[in-house]
């Protein structure tokens, strides 16, 4: 049995050690953010962030996941109260199939934690891993900037009333 | 009720398929969804094989809508664009209305979800449907009043009159009301008074796409559901030589090994075990190979030896010039469709009956293969359309439905989830198919096209379900399927030759189509099909032909261009660039642009860019891209812009890198690494889409309109830079490097 | 740290060293010239230059990721500091379009720029003192013949006193000893054309020939084994510890194509040179394998392989998988095992040959060598994919693995895999790995 947290929530699997997380998550919690898409580590589908990091989960067996935290998209938000990140790639309709999209955000996520301001060259590599068929790239980029404005303003206006406080 | 009647439908559209496949190219004129375009009763759209009006909308007593679609989601955006015209007509808000797509068992027959077709023909059903509903539940109002229905109207689903009377749409209808067929003509919504039509409303399927909800068959977990994976030939025509499968059954957790001839699968409780076992049984069999695949290196000469059936299908003037100022071969590798997600499939056989939800394009053409693969009555095989990842027409979508169609026979009772691994995708999925094009031109005098010559060489782009021969594993089984007979898509929509018409005024021009029956690489329906290539071969000569003649590639393409709806959107298109004031591109960068109607029945779409080429890598990188569409009436101008934003991204991908990989006996290109696509650091720097709006127009396919003129602009582009044109996809890095070092050098050679 | 206390009182000495140094260091500036016309330069010429280019390398370091090739500003750290590299474009104000023939031949020989200040060694003149005055010619015309770029290079971050060129004259009076190419006439043409390649334009004792405490290398050790960007240049010649000893076809193969059936895929600082080698002339490719296999093999120090597994290649249907199934060691089994056959073994057991599928580990330098640097290079960073090319990918473990797992695969990966003693000092090895691996908040889009 291993235990973890996802999205918050403290979780033991029985699943074999060496099963890729990505099937844990889908197979065992019945969760649909991680997608399958290669199994090999090339395409970024099944990305999820382990303690705060981008990792894909189809090669990354659960044995390794003792203790650690782990983030999908369903950690970001829900349908009715959609994470600034989910809001901002609603808002810029970034998606058309939409299979990369998961995947996608979590790379995101990561960039805005590590970078909050990220231009347009930091956005690009750190979205590299990840592919997309749909050509739905420019909507990406425009979301992940919208959502760190997004990001940003939240800041200020909470800076504001703290300093108003 | 309605049942019975769309079965008689069902089976009136089946018969048109199977007529398509066995008559001759001219004898029918056969689409890529599968429909006739000749029509049956001159209805608007797919109204026309399905009629009745209670087919596509129902209204619930709660005055609700339940509408229905025989078209899929695709990632495309249909389900929203689909609801909007239907809400638009009815006169009832979005948020009403429930769309049902694909379903054999509750939709009409719509054939496939291809070629661009899916707003034309349920759109414009839907919409005439729509109308008519209104009118009628109008017509019910007035006569329960006795008023005249003039002077009544529809709003927010409420019929109001002019004493203040309202009845809810819930209150009017009855079981029979809409029971009726449609008529040939509808009172429709003025374009001035649409309000929701022609409006960027935000996609229905996006928030659950982004929030983990379950979005694709891939995430459908039904109870009692068990997972299967395939284990397929090593390579075409391989025949299974020896298997033990016996350390297979026995490994804990596998629930049956499944083995009919050489199809074999394995079904598991867990996903994990069953990709295990999977992988145990592949390497525990061994196979004959036989499979003889054409020298990679010589594709198109090798299409070209290949016996074929010869079309000439355009003819006007005297073609033949005793010399050509343009003669050049174009071709292009076969391209892989690459979802990113590889095809799924869920079936389940309960008692005698099969259900299988399936990311196929067509549910009732898979429904009646499934049904001939398996020995069931049609009515006791039911397909339902679940959404997959992107497939950009025919991936493994069909085939894994009989995977797990064949797999769900043998566990009775319990739903099994097959899922291909990526390098069954690669390996398997019916490519695009090679191509190779001959064009010729000659310049008059005054600097028109004085002849024009196209020869285009293909094998077939539509070999999709009806005949079980179509899938994979029909093929494996003990009892096998013979192969699908090849398919000829006639003009005009065409397969192959699919845009080698040009929309240019030629009075002296011959095109002929050069067919190939055999089919060296399994391939199929691709996003454009011929049109790419044919596109990528014209608008590549058009440039030739200007700089020969001296004049500007925009003014030469619209001094040969008679229709008025192609010269507004070139003139749009160079406008927004700023074609006309373009300064001199820095060195390393230059200026493309092209242009075709898709199909020449499709939407236009012309595209101006600028590329950026590093001179010592071959690197290019598109830094602007400008493109004026024009798809008649718009529904959903957002919808619009990110299928043309994405055409040109993915055409960027096909025309910079991709090429499916093979040697003589295998297909080598089995992953991303081995057949990469474009990645971020190629992503274009600024994309614009600007529509030309057409109020009132019928609806023009807008998802395939950006591929062609995406490759020839990127090429003319790439000619503008280094001086050298080139005719042979992909224009990777190695050669464009070799175009611009020969273009660096001091002296100045020709081209 | 030590190094560069080291590396500073050395310094200090040199600058002591009197009035000879300084005569020597004061060079006088070349005269700029009009940048030459494109037309002025014989196309042949040019060709031969990008030849060189290619053999030299020139773009790698000349060329930041994303940006434009030759134009410069790539940060190259040092142990000394940052240095950034120049901008080699014909652009008149920020590259090189003022510099005549003469002043690119000063450059390449003596590292003095136009102006006459002294260049860090980071440029490889100790090689290119070498070249022959035609290739110069050569590449000089290659170079002034792109197309110009305006792009200023960032200012170097270097410290006091390394930061003063007139230092780096101190270093040349000591370590610096230009020589013309002696071909040996008793070895034949090819050997010495790769001779002087190799020792000359693709300077690959820079990287694998090891650098005493001021950062020169240490030419009596030639090719003993070196470093580059947090990477191990592995030994070449008699000190290898490859595996398999290398042939000279094998050298030729890895060269040419960047991978090599006994030895693997070229990766870290070598994949852009052997990527810039796949494109020139397959001649001198060859020539260089020829003196490269010429300086010795080790005699044998690893026991027989055992029987290498049954060559799954032929038989293995690619379509079902190219990746293998694993069964899971039972949890008795060592970590490093297990962490193996999980997240290893169904891409490295599975027989897809290379340069795609997954190294035979048991044939890997980075598993036989003395530094577990390369290694843990690889399985935290992974090798990403390349922009657009057919080419091997794989995912990096930074994330998923921590320490202790990552020293029980490693351990399990040297001393079973390998069959050799267990690194000593792993931990520190893994600390620096892990800094390396982790990524720059401003790493810029990939190439
Ligand atoms: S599914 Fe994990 S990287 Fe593709
Ligand atoms: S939106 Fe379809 S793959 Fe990215």
């Amino acid at each position: 049995m291993i235990t973890f947290t996802v999205n918050g929530t403290q979780r033991s699997v029985t699943s074999d050690p060496d099963t890729p997380l990505l099937y844990v998550l889908r197979d065992e919690l019945a969760l649909n953010g991680a997608k399958f898409g290669c199994g090999l580590g090339q395409c970024g589908a099944c990305t999820v962030l382990v303690d705060g990091e981008a990792l894909f989960s189809c090669i990354t067996p659960v044995m390794l996941l003792e203790g650690r935290s782990i983030r999908t998209v369903e950690g970001l938000g829900t349908v009715d109260e959609p994470g600034p990140l989910q809001a901002a790639f609603i808002a810029e309709q970034a998606a058309q199939c939409g299979y990369c999209i998961a995947g996608m955000m979590m790379r995101a996520q990561e960039l805005l934690e590590r970078i909050p301001d990220p231009d347009d060259d930091d956005i690009l590599a750190a979205l590299e891993p990840q592919l997309c068929r749909c050509g739905t790239h420019m909507r990406v980029i425009r979301a992940v900037k919208r959502a760190a404005q997004a990001l940003a303003q939240a800041q200020a206006l909470a800076q504001a009333s703290e300093g108003a406080r | 009720m309605t049942h019975a009647i769309s079965r008689r439908d069902v089976l009136r559209g089946t018969g048109a398929l199977v007529l398509a496949f066995s008559l001759s190219r001219h004898a029918f004129a056969l689409t890529e969804t599968g429909a006739s375009e000749t029509p049956l009763r001159g209805l608007p759209g797919s109204l026309d094989s399905t009629p009745l009006l209670d087919a596509w909308i129902r209204i619930e007593p709660n005055g609700n809508a339940t509408v229905f679609t025989g078209k899929a989601e695709l990632g495309q955006g249909i389900r929203t664009a689909l609801m909007q015209v239907a809400a638009e007509e009815l006169k009832l808000p979005i948020a009403r209305l429930t769309l049902i797509t694909a379903d054999t068992g509750r939709t009409p027959n719509e054939g496939y979800t291809a070629a661009s077709h899916s707003v034309q023909d349920s759109g414009t059903a839907l919409r005439n449907a729509a109308a008519q509903v209104r009118e009628i539940l109008i017509g019910e109002a007035a006569r329960r009043v006795g008023a005249s229905a003039s002077e009544l109207s529809a709003r927010d689903g409420v019929v109001i009159g002019p004493g203040g009377f309202h009845f809810g749409y819930g209150d009017l209808v009855s079981e029979q009301l809409l029971h009726v067929d449609a008529q040939p003509t509808s009172i429709l919504t003025d374009p001035r008074d649409f309000t929701v039509m022609d409006r960027p409303v935000p996609r229905v399927d996006i928030p659950a796409k982004v929030t983990g909800g379950a979005a694709y068959v891939q995430d459908m977990r039904l109870p009692g559901m068990v997972h299967g994976r395939i284990v397929r030939p090593p390579s075409y025509g391989a025949r299974l030589a020896a298997l033990d499968a016996g350390p297979v059954e026995t490994m804990p957790g596998v629930l049956k090994v499944v083995r009919d001839g050489a199809f074999l699968g394995v079904i598991a409780e867990k996903e994990w075990t069953a990709i295990q076992a999977m992988r145990r049984l592949a390497a525990l069999a061994r196979w004959d190979e036989t499979a003889e695949l054409p020298d990679e290196a010589r594709l198109p000469d090798a299409l070209m030896a290949l016996p074929s059936r010869d079309t000439t299908i355009l003819d006007v003037g005297q073609p033949v010039a005793p010399s050509y100022a343009v003669d050049g071969l174009f071709s292009r590798p076969y391209l892989a469709h690459g979802s990113i997600g590889p095809s799924c499939a869920i079936a389940r056989m309960e008692g005698d009956a099969l259900t299988v939800w399936t990311h196929t394009q067509g549910v009732y053409p898979l429904r009646n293969a499934l049904a001939t693969l398996l020995a069931m009555p049609q009515d006791k095989v039911r397909c339902i359309h679940a959404e997959g990842a992107g497939c950009y027409g025919q991936n493994g979508a069909d085939d894994v439905g009989a995977d797990a169609a064949l797999l769900a026979r043998a566990v009775p009772g319990r739903p099994v989830r097959v899922q291909w691994m990526r390098e069954q995708e690669h390996a398997w999925e019916p490519f695009g198919p090679g191509m190779v094009a001959h064009l010729r031109a000659a310049l008059g005098p005054d600097g028109s096209i004085a002849a024009w010559q196209h020869d285009v060489w293909s094998q077939s782009h539509m070999m999709r379900p009806g005949p079980p021969g179509t899938l994979l594993a029909a093929r494996d089984i003990a009892d096998p399927f013979p192969p699908a007979p090849p398919v000829d898509l006639p003009m005009p929509e065409g397969g192959g030759d699919r845009n080698a018409v040009p929309l240019y005024v030629l009075p002296n021009a011959r095109a002929v189509n050069h067919f190939l029956p055999e089919m060296p690489l399994r391939g199929s329906s691709m996003r454009s099909l011929g049109g790419y290539l044919n596109i990528f071969a014209i608008e590549s000569t058009m440039d030739d032909l200007a700089g020969l003649s001296g004049q500007d590639p925009v003014d030469f393409r619209l001094h040969h261009l008679a229709d008025e709806r192609a010269r507004t959107v070139v003139t749009e298109a160079a406008e927004r660039f700023g074609w006309k004031s373009r300064p001199k591109a820095p060195a390393g960068s230059g200026y493309g642009f092209a242009f075709a109607r898709y199909k020449n029945l499709e939407a236009y779409c012309a595209i101006a860019l600028e590329i950026a080429i590093d001179q010592d890598t071959g690197r290019t990188v598109i830094q602007r891209a400008v493109a004026a569409v024009d798809t008649g009436q718009v529904v959903n101008p957002d919808g619009v812009r990110n299928q043309i934003e994405g055409g040109i991204v993915q055409a960027t991908s096909w025309t910079l890198f991709e090429s499916v990989r093979f040697d003589r006996r295998r297909i080598t290109s089995i992953d991303w690494a081995s057949y990469p696509i474009l990645r971020f650091a190629h992503v274009p720097r600024h994309i614009e889409v600007h529509i030309v709006g057409r109020p009132g127009l019928p609806f023009l396919g807008a998802g395939e309109a950006a591929q062609g003129p995406t490759g020839a602009a990127i090429a003319n582009a790439v000619r503008d830079v280094t001086g050298r044109r080139l005719r042979t996809l992909p224009l990777d890095a190695a050669t464009v490097r070799a175009a611009m070092t020969a273009s660096s050098l001091p002296t100045h050679s020709p081209s | 740290m030590l190094l560069k206390r080291v590396f500073l009182s050395g310094i200090i000495l040199v600058a002591a060293g009197g009035a000879a140094a300084l005569a020597y260091a004061w060079r006088g500036a070349i005269p700029p010239i009009a940048p030459p016309a494109v037309t002025s330069f014989q196309p042949d010429e040019v060709l031969r230059g990008a030849d060189l280019a290619l053999i030299g390398d020139c773009r790698t370091c000349h060329t930041t990721a994303g940006g434009r090739t030759f134009a410069g500003g790539l940060a190259m750290p040092t142990p000394f500091g940052t240095i950034y590299s120049t901008n080699i474009t014909p652009d008149p104000e920020t590259g090189i379009g003022r510099w005549s023939l003469a002043a690119f031949t000063r450059a390449m020989r003596e590292g003095v720029d136009r102006e006459g200040r002294h260049l860090y060694p980071a440029f490889p003149y100790d090689h290119f003192s070498l070249t022959a005055d035609a290739d110069l010619k050569a590449l000089y015309a290659f170079l002034m013949t792109r197309d110009p770029v305006v792009a200023e290079a960032p200012a170097n971050d270097l410290p006091f006193p390394i930061n003063l060129r007139l230092v780096l004259a101190g270093w040349k009076l000591l370590f610096f000893h230009p020589e013309t190419y002696v071909p040996d006439p008793s070895r034949d043409a090819p050997w010495n054309r790769g001779r002087y390649l190799v020792e000359g334009f693709a300077h690959c004792g820079a990287c694998h020939t090891p650098r005493n405490l001021m950062g020169a290398e240490v030419s009596s050790r030639a090719f003993a084994g070196g470093e580059a960007e947090g990477w191990a240049a592995f030994p070449l010649g008699p000190h290898s510890p490859s595996r398999i000893p290398w042939t000279e076809a094998a050298l030729g193969d890895y060269l040419r194509q960047g991978w090599q059936a006994d030895h693997g895929v070229a990766l870290g600082p070598m994949r852009p040179v052997v990527e810039n080698l796949a494109e020139a002339p397959a001649e001198d490719v060859a020539a260089m394998a020829r003196y490269l296999a010429s300086l010795g093999a080790p005699a044998a120090t690893f026991p027989p392989l055992p029987a290498a597994a049954p060559d799954m290649s032929g038989a293995r249907p690619q379509s079902a998988g190219w990746q293998a199934a694993i069964a899971a060691p039972g949890t008795g089994q060592p970590e490093g095992l297990r962490l193996f056959a999980a997240a290893c073994a169904s891409c490295h057991e599975a027989g897809r040959p290379l340069p795609l599928g997954g190294t035979d580990l048991a044939l890997s330098t980075s598993l036989s060598a003395d530094t577990p640097q390369n290694l843990l290079n690889v399985v935290l960073q992974g090798v990403p994919a390349s922009d657009g090319q057919a080419a091997p990918i794989m995912p990096g473990f930074v994330s998923a693995m921590n320490d202790a797992a990552l020293t029980a695969l490693v351990a399990y990966l040297r001393q079973t895999v390998a069959g050799k003693p267990g690194w000593p000092d792993l931990p520190a090895a893994i600390a620096a790995a892990r800094d390396a691996a982790i990524p720059s908040p401003h790493a810029g889009a990939a190439r």
